[in-house]
């Protein structure tokens, strides 16, 4: 074996964690974080460990935290939003601390690509008290994770690793590590395992005082870096610190730089120092001013005048991602100074260059669209078509559903966080008396919280109709299984959990199970559901076209269609396009039929394929 | 010398399986190397693009992200991507290009247009000599349309800047492919090359 292998940053975590003798991995997927569990699911066998994919979050860190509790070294991987769920478990787990090393992976996610919004971990980290490293590189992100389990049992505390998408996502040449010894287990009875307000008073004593400690640990981390170069200083956490080189670079500029590795809690010394010998420093950070925030509290305490920049200047972006470009266009104005003469006019061309690109044709718009028989489409189409009679809402959720909301469908009014289609819409029912809400979420949201809005719906008697699209996987995020199938993240379960007979079970009468490719069906259920009253739940049950074998597709009868394009502009397909007098169906149909239950004409076949 | 490659394309063309070949043959090269790719809700038919970083022996590589007129190389899987992604070619840069269209859904419903026209006389006048190839095409008479992304790969590989062989290329392609898969995309490949040598031949 080669010392080196290319991984993707998750993938890089996942070793980092196998290194660290890891024995106890959990999970909720969500982008830009799912690789790292998936892989360590995919390697639970060979290097024997625990590995699950839990119910949501919280659920998750739990689990964690017990294998913790029992001195077992534990990972948890969730997204950005995902902490949200956990934070309650987080907030004082934090207090009660942990026997084993217990690292969460949180992945950010600034622009953002992939998510509900761009709120900023490290930021938690501090609120939570926890130390948190901000990777760089996926080679940095693996020897984090080691250095996360040995900070964590050092301190007794739970410790973050944050990568954003653009270490989560970047594959690199990592040099691979030797596998460490594992930790011995065994849960000890005592009562500092149990929270109660005497102990959370002595014990937020003592998370106060390993901030401290957190702070001293990282004096010495190989993660922050200081080169003093000039009287100019620039500061940049995680990410940055690459745009920031690669921008000094092309300027072929030298200032003084702190790469920060570990930004909450910062320690001082290399601060300090930087702060000395430079005239004015530059903080670059995605997101929030975290370390920004911390200098100038470094900087005030220690009387200190150097100027300080960033975010509260408005020197730095607060939103969405940086890059080199970006970089590139603030240095050159903080360090016009610096820029001899010539090499400001070099800027300036390339500038004038950029500018130049006006003549640009118009561009189609190219948005995220559900795939070409995605049985979501069948779904939406049917209760959008039947509830044109009615004054009906649709409220969404987190997953490829959303992407109902795009035209020609634009069946999706509102979209929040994961399992709140089914509580907005009992919400909106409580003052809307007199329209029809109807609530569409996936089966892996169904579990993940939106069962305990079912149960309030139905304890609470809310007109609401639960739309569950069960395309047995939880797809947005790369098909992981959930428990709803006969699997776990390990192999085969002989359990799983049947959504209709839960809804049965807690009280809902109207229950239906329908496959959304069978429109007549689909289109009636719809129908019963909008003159229902009280909570309902349909489950269109349909496998995700992305994981099944598709042994048919759809053509258009020779001759007999009439280019009226109704299957083209109210389906939204991308298989289906205008020819010039009939529509044309790309080899990317998944032979859903869809088209051809909407063709007024019955002018689309299927037709069985080889594949 | 650097290398820095921008695959653009349409979510599903296998932008991301491209970038990872040519991420591992680099490495088996024993070179420096970093991909960034466009994984997520964009995956579902939007806008894709996979930044491809090769570096020399023992000097070191920031970022992923390949900064704008930064790319020596841009290749194209999709038309109108190609010309989306022209500004992130360098002067003198090359570009390989997929002639296939994908018609987005926003077109046919008319709320956007595909001006194939005014893109193909764009991307002329603002590129010196374009490789255009139909990878659609030629990927389906390989066998699977799907295999465009090899195709794609094939006219790359006839680069010679590329800091490894072209055989080493195709073995990494190879390597990632299932059993069934492998003749096809040999010969993907294998085309992908031929379509190169005819452009340079006859002109686009």
């Amino acid at each position: 074996m080669t010392d080196k292998m290319l991984l993707m940053g998750n993938e890089a975590i996942a070793r980092g964690a196998v290194e660290a003798g890891v024995q106890v991995a959990t999970a909720y997927p969500g982008t830009p974080s799912s690789e790292v569990f998936s892989t360590l699911a995919h390697f639970a066998k060979e290097f024997n460990y625990y590995a699950e994919w839990s119910v949501n979050e919280k659920v998750a860190l739990e689990v964690a935290a017990g294998a913790a509790y029992a001195g077992a070294r534990s990972i948890v991987s969730m997204k950005q939003v995902g902490l949200n769920v956990a934070a309650d478990p987080l907030m004082t787990l934090a207090y009660i601390g942990v026997k084993g090393g217990l690292v969460l992976v949180v992945a950010d996610d600034p622009g953002p690509h992939s998510s509900q919004n761009e709120q900023d971990t490290r930021k938690f980290a501090q609120f939570a008290k926890l130390p948190v490293f901000d990777p760089a590189t996926p080679q940095e992100a693996k020897d984090m994770t080691v250095a996360a389990f040995e900070l964590s049992e050092k301190l007794g505390l739970p410790v973050i690793l944050r990568p954003t998408t653009r270490t989560c996502h970047v594959c690199q040449d990592v040099t691979i590590g030797e596998l460490g010894p594992r930790n011995k287990t065994g849960f000890e009875q005592n009562p500092s395992w149990v929270i109660f307000p005497s102990l959370a008073y002595r014990r937020h004593k003592w998370l106060n005082e390993q901030q401290e400690e957190a702070r001293k640990i990282f004096e010495e981390s190989p993660f922050n870096r200081l080169e003093i170069r000039s009287r100019k200083g620039i500061i940049a956490s995680g990410v940055s610190y690459n745009y920031v080189r690669e921008a000094l670079e092309q300027l072929g500029l030298e200032v003084s730089l702190l790469k920060v590795g570990t930004p909450y809690p910062l320690p001082g010394k290399q601060v300090h120092e930087l702060l000395n010998n430079v005239d004015k420093v530059l903080v670059v950070e995605e997101q929030e001013p975290v370390v920004e925030d911390q200098v100038i509290k470094m900087a005030w305490q220690n009387r200190v005048s150097t100027a300080i920049s960033g975010k509260h200047d408005l020197v730095v972006d607060r939103e969405g991602e940086l890059n080199v470009d970006k970089i590139k266009a603030i240095l050159t104005e903080y360090l016009a100074d610096e820029l001899n003469s010539a090499k400001e006019c070099a800027v300036r061309e390339t500038c004038e260059a950029n500018a130049d690109a006006d003549g640009i044709p118009e561009l189609p718009e190219r948005a995220p669209i559900l795939c070409a028989g995605c049985p979501h489409r069948a779904s939406f189409y049917a209760f959008k078509k039947e509830a044109r009679h009615y004054d009906a809402v649709f409220t969404g959720d987190i997953g490829c559903y959303t992407l109902g909301v795009m035209p020609p469908l634009s069946a999706v009014d509102t979209c929040l966080c994961m399992g709140a289609s089914v509580t907005i819409a009992a919400g909106l029912s409580t003052v809307e008396k007199d329209r029809k809400h109807i609530a569409f979420l996936g089966d892996s949201t169904f579990f993940h919280t939106g069962l305990s809005g079912l149960i309030n719906a139905v304890y609470n008697n809310a007109n609401v109709a639960v739309v569950v699209l069960d395309n047995r996987t939880t797809a947005m995020t790369g098909h992981q299984p959930h428990p709803g199938l006969s699997m776990t993240a390990t192999g085969i379960n002989e359990k799983y959990i049947d959504i209709a007979e839960v809804a049965r079970a807690i009280g809902v009468e109207f229950v239906k199970v329908v496959d959304p490719y069978d429109l007549t069906t689909a289109r009636e259920t719809a129908r019963e559901v909008l003159t229902f009253n009280g909570p309902a739940v349909v489950v269109m049950k349909r496998e995700c076209i992305a994981v099944v074998k598709q042994s048919t597709r759809c053509q258009v009868v020779a001759g007999k269609c009439t280019g009226c394009g109704s299957c083209v502009k109210e389906l939204g397909c991308p298989a289906l396009t205008f020819g010039d007098d009939q529509v044309i169906i790309s080899a990317t149909c998944t032979g859903c039929t869809l088209c051809a239950q909407v063709c007024p004409v019955g002018a689309i076949e299927e037709v069985v394929t080889c594949g | 010398m650097r290398l820095d490659i921008v695959i653009a394309g349409v979510g599903g063309q296998g932008t991301v399986l491209a970038s990872r070949v040519l991420a591992q043959a680099a490495m088996e090269a024993g070179l420096p190397v970093r991909t960034s790719e466009t994984i997520g809700m964009a995956q579902r038919e939007g806008t894709v693009t996979s930044h491809v970083r090769i570096g020399e022996k023992g000097t070191p590589l920031y970022g992923a992200l390949i900064p704008d007129e930064g790319a020596d190389i841009l290749l194209g899987f999709e038309l109108a991507e190609t010309v989306r992604s022209l500004h992130k070619v360098k002067k003198g840069g090359r570009v390989f290009a997929n002639s296939a269209r994908i018609v987005p859904v926003s077109v046919t419903a008319g709320r956007s247009v595909y001006d194939e026209k005014a893109l193909l006389k764009y991307l002329y006048a603002n590129v010196k000599c374009p490789i255009m190839i139909d990878a659609a095409e030629i990927a389906l008479s390989a066998g699977n349309f799907k295999a465009a992304n090899t195709v794609m790969l094939g006219a790359l590989s006839t680069v010679p800047e590329l800091p490894f062989s072209h055989e080493r290329l195709l073995t990494s392609i190879i390597g990632m492919l299932p059993e069934k898969l492998r003749d096809i995309n040999r010969q993907a490949f294998k085309l992908g090359r031929e379509a190169v040598r005819e452009v340079l031949e006859n002109g686009s």
